[in-house]
């Protein structure tokens, strides 16, 4: 078992808890949860791995953990960091391995009984179409130019190639192109790991899933969405960058530790390692770092290409639309108000989604006087949620909020505890449809292992930090 | 015991063991590739044999590590085993490994190790064996 530290801990409200600043923390650590979901955060260690990111220098305001926060390498998962840009600092495992883990949302023209009445003939297409699982290859052999325009360019090159119409590009976080991206900062063994990616989902938590519309909490919002009713079928895919991204988080963790040991060696966990800002290194990370974003954001809007596709053959008058696609393991350079003066600071968010409330020209147009949409999935077999940013979370928790339901039970237990082949019939008696390479995989990804989703978004809820729009529920899954 | 897992909520934690340094490393590997699935299963067809060059013991483990798992997306190489494993030690640490495996179609891969991390990791030698303990990202 991890040995943990015992942390004092305030209470500032019923969802706010607070480890006040000491010995070489910088800033307090908030955490925002309930305090059944603290419970659990306190269990893990994740406290003091929050702590760590309190020490490090240019952090500002405070340490970040969201209700969904567990254990992670470094900093924890379902946590942010704003760091001064100028005088700070940016850290690739702050940021996660998988650069641009994402979710994005789609709806669909159809209702529940129709497309339950064909789902088997639509798992397989979709099988067959969105390659799943550990080797799962790409359907495109692109050529180490092709590659570079994906890296430089994101879902402007998938508009180029007729694989996205201009209404998903305007859907996307950052248009689905961060423009300081630059593929020749990424190592050409990354670009050999993501070259047969492109397109595919992989394994773990990844999945993609018909879901159904279950609640809806905010009518008038719900609709500028395009979720217009109760049983609305509606489609959400959850992948990243794959290969590619590991490896660039790799590359300049290696990088770092090569060039700065004698930042690392001060450092309370080498996986917090970062290069100092506005150095080559700190440089180059960023930019590889948008392009490995931009791929995942290709990825993403390849995989939307082929359900496209799998819709139009069973469902010839069906329309899919991109309602948004959000980032949940990113650095983002931002602005904000820090002691009464305009700093840029690079936020990280690491398993934490962006929450921009209403008027910032980043949303798009047809959202901008609503907030962004924010996608909470779920685990296999659970609920998820659609959530709208708010100008609180700016104050709060520097426009962030949670990313998901986060683990409860290791998948070692959750393996000796379930059986994939039964989790798929149990699920399938409540008219929930399952497609996975392996049965196994399904076992560790059991809804059981995981926290229960509509506790966590709740906390965003009432925190105020990201409000409720739309219940969704699954009507069928493609796991990996 | 060549290696053992333990709790982690979210990821893989293992330890592996060996009489030797080089033991133990090879150990790590076929314990990172059970994180992912059954090698007992995988058939011996497909041999790599590759040198990695690092400034210590723990950034060579990741190197090490990170390059089998580069092989799983570049090669859709899986281990079965590690044939043969050196470490040369001179001013940097230098490692040369032959394993042989098999290409990953029909294997039952159940869960995806997305990288090599340094939390938690250590190299140690206890009652005169290594002890290598990893947690890898998921």
């Amino acid at each position: 078992m991890e040995t943990k530290k015992e942390y004092k801990i305030k209470k500032i409200s019923d969802y706010i808890w607070e480890v006040p600043k000491e010995g070489d923390m910088k800033v307090p650590l908030r955490i925002y949860a309930s305090e059944k979901l603290l419970k659990k955060i306190k269990e893990d260690g994740s406290i003091e791995q929050g702590v760590n990111v309190a020490t490090l220098p240019g952090i500002q305001g405070k340490s970040i953990m969201l209700a969904d926060a567990h254990r992670g390498y470094g900093a924890s998962i379902g946590g942010v960091a704003g760091i001064d840009a100028e005088n700070g600092f940016i850290s690739p495992g702050m940021t996660g391995f998988d650069i641009n883990c994402g979710v994005r949302l789609l709806t669909t023209n159809l209702e529940h009984n129709e497309v339950e009445e064909k789902i088997q003939l639509l798992l397989d297409s979709l099988f067959q179409n969105v390659p799943a699982g550990v080797g799962g290859k790409s359907i495109f052999k692109l050529t180490k130019e092709e590659l570079d325009e994906v890296l430089n360019k994101g879902v402007d090159w998938a508009v180029e190639k007729g694989y996205a119409i201009k209404e998903d590009k305007e859907h996307c976080e950052e248009f689905g192109r961060l423009k300081q991206a630059s593929s020749s900062k990424i190592s050409d063994k990354a670009k050999d790991r993501g070259k047969h990616q492109l397109g595919t989902l992989g394994a773990g938590n990844h999945f993609l899933e018909i879901q159904i519309v279950n609640k809806i909490f905010d009518k008038g919002i719900a609709e500028t969405f395009g979720i217009k009713k109760l049983g609305q079928v509606v489609i959400m895919v959850h992948t990243g960058s794959r290969g590619l991204g590991h490896q660039v988080c790799s590359d300049y963790l290696r990088r770092i530790e090569k060039e700065h040991q004698d930042i690392v060696n001060k450092l309370p966990d080498k996986d917090l390692a970062y290069a100092k800002a506005g150095t080559e290194t700190a440089n180059d990370y960023f930019k590889a770092m948008c392009a490995a974003a931009n791929f995942a954001w290709v990825n993403r809007q390849i995989i939307t290409h082929q359900i496209r596709r799998s819709f139009k053959e069973l469902f010839p008058n069906s329309e899919l639309k991109l309602v948004y696609d959000v980032c949940h393991n990113i650095v983002k350079e931002e602005e904000y108000e820090i002691d009464g003066k305009k700093k840029k600071l690079f936020i990280h968010r690491k398993g934490a989604t962006r929450a921009f409330g209403p008027g910032r020209e980043e949303i798009p147009k047809d959202y901008i006087h609503i907030g962004q949409p924010i996608i909470i999935p779920g685990s296999m077999g659970t609920a998820s949620y659609v959530l709208i940013g708010t100008e609180k979370a700016r104050e709060e928790t520097f426009c962030s909020t949670v990313h998901g339901a986060g683990r409860n039970l290791s998948r070692h237990k959750a393996l000796e505890k379930f059986r994939g082949e039964k989790i798929r019939d149990d699920l399938e008696k409540r008219h929930i449809y399952l497609r996975a390479k392996s049965w196994k995989g399904v076992a560790e990804e059991a809804p059981l292992a995981y926290k229960d989703i509509d506790e966590v978004v709740k906390v965003s809820h009432e925190v105020g930090i990201g409000n409720l729009v739309v219940r969704l529920v699954p009507l069928a899954c493609v796991k990996g | 015991m060549k290696f053992k897992f333990l709790e982690h909520t979210a990821d893989a934690k293992m330890q592996a063991f060996g009489a030797t340094l080089e033991e133990a490393f090879s150990n790590a590997a076929l314990g990172m590739f059970n994180v992912m699935l059954d090698t007992s299963k995988i058939k011996q067809v497909k041999k790599h044999l590759f040198t990695i060059k690092s400034e210590n013991e723990e950034s060579l483990l990741y190197d090490f590590l990170e390059h089998l798992l580069f092989l799983i997306d570049s090669e859709g190489f899986l281990l079965s085993e590690v044939l043969e494993l050196t470490i040369i030690r001179k001013k940097a640490l230098t490692l040369v490994v032959r394993v042989i495996g098999d290409n990953h179609t029909n294997q039952d891969v159940h869960s995806y190790i997305k990288a090599v991390t340094y939390s938690e990791m250590f190299i140690r030698k206890e009652k005169g064996k290594y002890v290598i303990q990893l947690v890898f990202d998921i």
